[in-house]
């Protein structure tokens, strides 16, 4: 599947005006089937699209993950792309393991999860991620607020922002998706720049989040 | 020296060994720059007494993710064989990481366990693979097929030997209760730099 913007100006991001700097170059198009359109049958790109272009378009190869419903169209496309390795594993924990030996093998890495995985990894990020100082990109679909059902998800909800103030570790709520790819993009290279984890909270706003009653 | 208790069948005729020893062991066999992720407590300990390789991470935290890290390492680097080593209480803290290696099944991973039926470093509790778990067993039905017992000091050699010509594989030896020689230096970012730097993935600071 390819952005519709793709097909016009060869760019990662519908109405993007240069702010992620991806360029046709750096994003590797040339095999994907472009798909039959006309002029009013352009679309926006989707939300799951614009990560997985700011992942590639950043050198993120490594995708670890403990599945999560509204992840599912994310964790489907990096599955289908070569570009990726992705696959899952047992414990978020477990994946900030991998994601720490990969960075330092030289992979970049990204997990995801949702966030009661969260609840399951501050000895890992204190104990490891954060005093080893690893760019560990943490994406963490938002669950317990905006309509959740489950009080076990919306706990940990209360407790995922004052956890990563007190480890002192970035992140981002990200609800629009016209901020999407300029924040996912910024981070990633922040995140490396200073050998720092970032956390990217997808809100429901953006995603959608998962309907009571579905 | 106190036997280690096992309850792992398969292991019952095993020699209890001395984790100190077979660190040596592992680490006398590494000619191609082979990557060692030692487990938290006595086995980074004893990996940091054996010499300290730039190619070894010692991990000071994180109980349970010294396969995954080296995990990570592996996938990142096929060309490089990686070593964990991991002790019993760890490995049972984080068993469902097994399961990942198997059904990834990196041909350049190579998995020690230490198994002395204890937590030893917190005042030697006993541990489920002293009473009932087999460890050994359980890497088998996650998928590493090739998994051993090593009997004695011999047989660990041989195992090693092959692991390292290809994997994935877990070697599991009944070892003492004897702490750790040394004890590593706990600077974090110091132990990661150095071990990327050994495998070559960060430059010289001074060139």
């Amino acid at each position: 599947m390819i952005l519709a913007a793709m097909a016009s100006d060869a760019h990662p991001l519908a109405g993007c005006k240069g702010c992620c700097g991806a360029s046709a170059n750096e994003i590797d198009v040339s095999e994907r089937p472009l798909p039959a359109m006309t002029d009013t049958e352009t679309r926006a790109a989707t939300w799951h699209e614009i990560v997985l272009a700011m992942l590639k378009a950043n050198d993120v190869r490594l995708v670890v993950y403990v599945p999560d419903r509204v992840l599912t169209p994310l964790i489907k496309a990096a599955h289908e792309d070569p570009f990726f390795t992705t696959f899952v594993c047992t414990r978020e924990e477990e994946a900030l393991g991998i994601l720490t030996g990969a960075w330092m093998g030289g992979m970049r890495g990204a997990v995801l999860m949702q966030t009661s995985g969260f609840g399951t990894i501050p000895n890992a990020l204190a104990s490891l991620v954060v005093p080893s100082q690893v760019p560990a990109l943490i994406f963490v679909s938002e669950r317990g607020t905006l309509g959740e059902f489950n009080l076990g998800q919306a706990m940990v909800y209360k407790a995922m922002r004052p956890v990563l103030d007190a480890l002192g570790i970035e992140y981002h709520t990200i609800t629009r998706m016209d901020e999407l790819g300029f924040i996912v993009d910024r981070s990633i290279k922040q995140a490396v720049a200073t050998q720092a984890p970032a956390t990217f909270i997808l809100s429901p706003l953006l995603t959608g989040g998962k309907v009571f009653g579905a | 020296m106190a036997l280690a208790q096992t309850g792992a069948v398969g292991a019952h005729n095993a020699k209890v060994m001395n984790r100190f020893d077979l660190t040596k062991r592992v680490t006398e066999k590494l000619a191609r720059e082979e990557a060692v992720i030692g487990g938290i407590g006595n086995s980074n300990f004893d990996l940091w007494a054996s010499g300290q390789r730039p190619q070894n991470f010692y991990m000071l935290g994180s109980m349970g993710l010294a396969i995954p890290i080296a995990l990570g390492v592996a996938i990142a680097q096929p060309q490089r064989h990686v070593i964990a080593l991991e002790g019993d209480g760890s490995l049972l803290m984080q068993l469902g990481c097994l399961a990942t290696v198997g059904m990834l099944k990196p041909a350049n991973l190579t998995i020690v366990v230490w198994d002395n039926g204890i937590y030893q470093i917190t005042g030697s509790q006993p541990s489920a693979s002293g009473a009932s778990a087999d460890l050994v067993a359980i890497a088998r039905g996650a998928g590493i097929a090739n998994s051993a017992w090593a009997a004695d000091e011999d047989d660990f050699d041989r195992l090693v030997a092959a692991a390292l010509i290809g994997g994935p594989s877990l070697i599991a030896a009944r070892i003492d209760d004897k702490p750790g020689v040394a004890t590593t230096d706990r600077d974090p970012v110091q132990i990661r730099e150095r071990f990327m730097r050994g495998l070559g993935v960060r430059g010289n600071p001074s060139t």
